[in-house]
């Protein structure tokens, strides 16, 4: 009995430590995302933006199967029963926003958009407030398995970034269509900064579905 | 083996197994209501350990009579188990958490009724208390454990899988505790009243291993209590755990905090003696019953959180439930005990005549009556303890507990001093100033109880009931639960 009990909480905190790297993974992608888009934006295809989506693609395969591996723990030991359900909907739209920025980087290595020099500061500041947004989403999932109270600190942060993503983008995009670039370029530079904002949109409808579930969780 | 024997064990089966039915609702309830605990782990733990409870802690070979005792034929005993069983069994098909024990005193009242026996009015009391105050008692105290544990946890931040982790365990570690002692309380009222008509024999393993006939009559009670809990009992777990109110994991593990508290401090006689002797205030004692805890803890969470998700109807159809078991049982119980006595020609209960002794007398000066204005009564004989009792009320008006004690002088029980059967077996529960005292009275008889407890104390201060006070009441508890047994051992069956 006393050394099942042991394993029961071995094995509990082997899952907690697989749900702290899952979004450990979140969080690195988020700074290789940010990296990607300088290198890109400064490059083009270079070398070192090739070796970023690889290094994005390897996070996001990892997510994967923490995600799955979780997920099959927390149904097969039927554990957090009251929360379980919540839980694997968190942890999948999480991974959501992890596919989110391998697709962008994706896109650019296959779209390869024509960003003139004038406006690659608007995508720079766009993919910093959107992961900035992305982080606080994080770090509010991160607060929910540990501490209640801190996760309103953070959601109320994402609704900021997000917002801050929004006005971001709308500038960027009147600044393209109001410049002398074709109208196919400025369709395409507009398809590309919807695109990133869309990753802090999903943030914040994260951020709102965690505020639910707080509120669920109060014992 | 008698083949009546075995019929009349069945209801004590039937019995184990509604007990099973309905009570692991209390100790595992919510750990299954909350899916914290898959329900067959909570069949295993709780059958395990209601098992081992009944079996090594199912109290001795000589003081074991369950609240079926005051019946005194064994085919009345059979019916007024199988009427509690039956009532028990009709609330667990509808799902709803009831008290076995109050299902057991209805049926006891249903054969008072029934052979003219006077019904002590205090178990009605209790019971009727019991359905106010213990849900009351234990929802306020589930509050503030809820509240404070909600506060508790804010600080500790302990991460949501490892909350679940601990709050499992101590749901099952709580649950086989309560299981434990429900099989070491319980099986004196499953089983108890057979132990005199026990089928089986000892046997030892090479001195090593001593398994008597009674634990052995009580591991088959246990095993049918187990069966209860396996084959039917998830239905009344679920109303408990889920129910009457979604309970979270911690509020489920709140709710047997909340039941333990109250039991230890409102029905803990060990704890009254510890706070008495230490010359600290006691808190008083009230009748109090798990399966009424239980509802109360939930509901004392329902209302820390506003009250809102509480579904009231299905608390009325549990409190219905409640009026509705000793009710059921008793009637029941009448009705049965008519049929198999006019049907199957069973004695279903012992005449007890009741006749005061002109030798009474002194005993009724101490009670502060006059001898004269009795004396009507003295040597006159009633068939039935209601008749004397009318005949008593016509006399005099008296107080209800003075019209017991008269009651009890009166009543006819032959007895004969049997040391060795009383000793047999009691594994030291006798002082050694007791057994000298028995001895000395080998072979004596007495035509009243009270006639030997006189003669026992005259021999022993072992055999004195100490003055009525709050240290002295385990003790007397005791004392009072030996004589029973002697009763029981000494009765001289009618001729």
């Amino acid at each position: 009995m006393q050394i099942k009990r042991l394993n029961v909480l071995g094995r509990t905190l082997r899952l907690e430590r697989e749900m702290d790297e899952f979004l450990d993974r979140v969080s690195e992608a988020g700074i290789i995302f940010k990296k990607g888009v300088a290198s890109y934006l400064a490059g083009g295809i270079s070398p070192e933006f090739e070796q970023l989506i690889e290094k994005i693609s390897g996070l996001e395969k990892r997510g994967d199967e923490i995600r799955r591996e979780v997920e099959y723990e927390l149904y097969e030991r039927t554990l957090i029963p009251d929360l379980r359900a919540d839980v694997l909907s968190l942890l999948e739209s999480i991974d959501v926003l992890l596919n989110d920025y391998e697709e962008n980087m994706y896109r650019f290595l296959e779209e390869i958009p024509d960003i003139p020099d004038q406006h690659a500061g608007d995508f720079t500041r766009l993919a910093d407030a959107t992961v900035a947004c992305v982080e606080c989403c994080v770090l509010a999932a991160r607060a929910f398995f540990r501490d209640l109270n801190a996760v309103g600190n953070y959601t109320h942060k994402v609704l900021f970034h997000e917002s801050e993503a929004d006005d971001l983008s709308s500038e960027a995009i009147q600044r393209i269509f109001r410049s002398d670039l074709p109208l196919s370029q400025k369709c395409h530079l507009r398809y590309f900064l919807d695109s990133i904002d869309a990753v802090a949109d999903r943030a914040e409808d994260i951020a709102d579905d965690l505020t639910i579930y707080v509120v669920k969780r109060q014992i | 083996m008698d083949i009546a024997i075995l019929i009349f064990l069945s209801s004590g089966l039937f019995l184990g197994w509604s007990l099973g039915a309905n009570d692991a609702a209390n100790v595992f309830g919510t750990a299954v209501g909350t899916r914290m605990v898959k329900f067959g782990t909570a069949a295993a733990v709780c059958s395990l350990f209601v098992v081992l409870g009944a079996v090594i802690s199912g109290s001795g070979a000589a003081h074991t009579l369950g609240k079926l005792g005051a019946v005194n034929a064994i085919a009345g005993s059979f019916m007024a188990a199988s009427a509690a069983a039956m009532s028990v069994y009709w609330m667990t098909k509808a799902g709803l958490p009831v008290s076995t024990s109050q299902a057991i005193v209805g049926a006891i009242i249903g054969w008072n009724l029934f052979s003219g026996s006077s019904t002590d009015l205090h178990s009605l009391a209790t019971i009727v208390s019991t359905w106010v105050l213990c849900p009351v008692l234990s929802g306020l105290i589930a509050m503030p454990i809820f509240l404070l544990t909600g506060k508790v946890l804010k600080v500790v931040k302990l991460h949501a899988l490892r909350l679940d982790a601990y709050t499992r365990i101590a749901l099952i570690v709580a649950g086989a505790l309560g299981s434990y002692s429900l099989g070491a309380n319980n099986i004196a009222n499953v089983m108890g009243v057979f132990v005199d008509v026990s089928p089986f024999t000892d046997f030892r393993v090479a001195d090593l291993f001593h398994f008597t006939s009674i634990q052995q009559l009580f591991l088959v009670g246990a095993l049918a209590i187990a069966v209860g809990v396996f084959t039917y009992s998830k239905k009344v777990m679920l109303t408990v755990g889920s129910g009457v109110l979604p309970l979270s994991p911690v509020g489920a593990w709140v709710v047997v905090v909340a039941q333990s508290v109250v039991l230890f401090l409102f029905a803990s006689e060990g704890l009254e003696y510890f706070l008495a002797s230490h010359g600290l205030p006691t808190i008083p004692l009230v009748p109090v019953s798990s399966s009424q805890a239980v509802i109360g803890g939930v509901i004392g969470i329902g209302l820390v959180k506003g009250g809102r998700n509480i579904r009231w109807k299905l608390i009325g159809r549990i409190g219905i439930g409640w009026l509705a078991t000793p009710i059921i049982s008793g009637l029941l119980c009448f009705v049965l005990l008519y049929f198999v006595q006019n049907v199957f020609d069973q004695q279903v209960y012992r005449p007890t005549p009741y006749r005061l002794p002109a030798a009474a007398t002194a005993r009724l000066q101490d009670l502060g009556l006059d001898p004269a204005r009795l004396a009507p009564l003295v040597g006159k004989e009633f068939g039935r303890e209601t008749a004397f009792r009318a005949a008593l009320g016509a006399l005099a008006d008296l107080d209800g507990d003075t019209r017991d004690r008269v009651s009890d002088l009166a009543r006819v029980d032959p007895l004969r001093v049997d040391a060795d059967r009383a000793v047999e077996g009691s594994n030291g529960w006798f002082s050694p100033g007791q057994v000298t005292a028995l001895r000395r009275l080998d072979g004596r008889a007495f035509d009243y109880r009270w006639q030997l407890v006189d003669a026992l104390a005259t021999l022993s201060e072992d055999w004195r009931m100490l003055p009525a006070a709050k240290v002295n009441k385990l003790k007397n508890k005791k004392l009072r639960q030996q004589y029973d047994a002697l009763y029981r051992a000494f009765s001289v069956p009618p001729q």
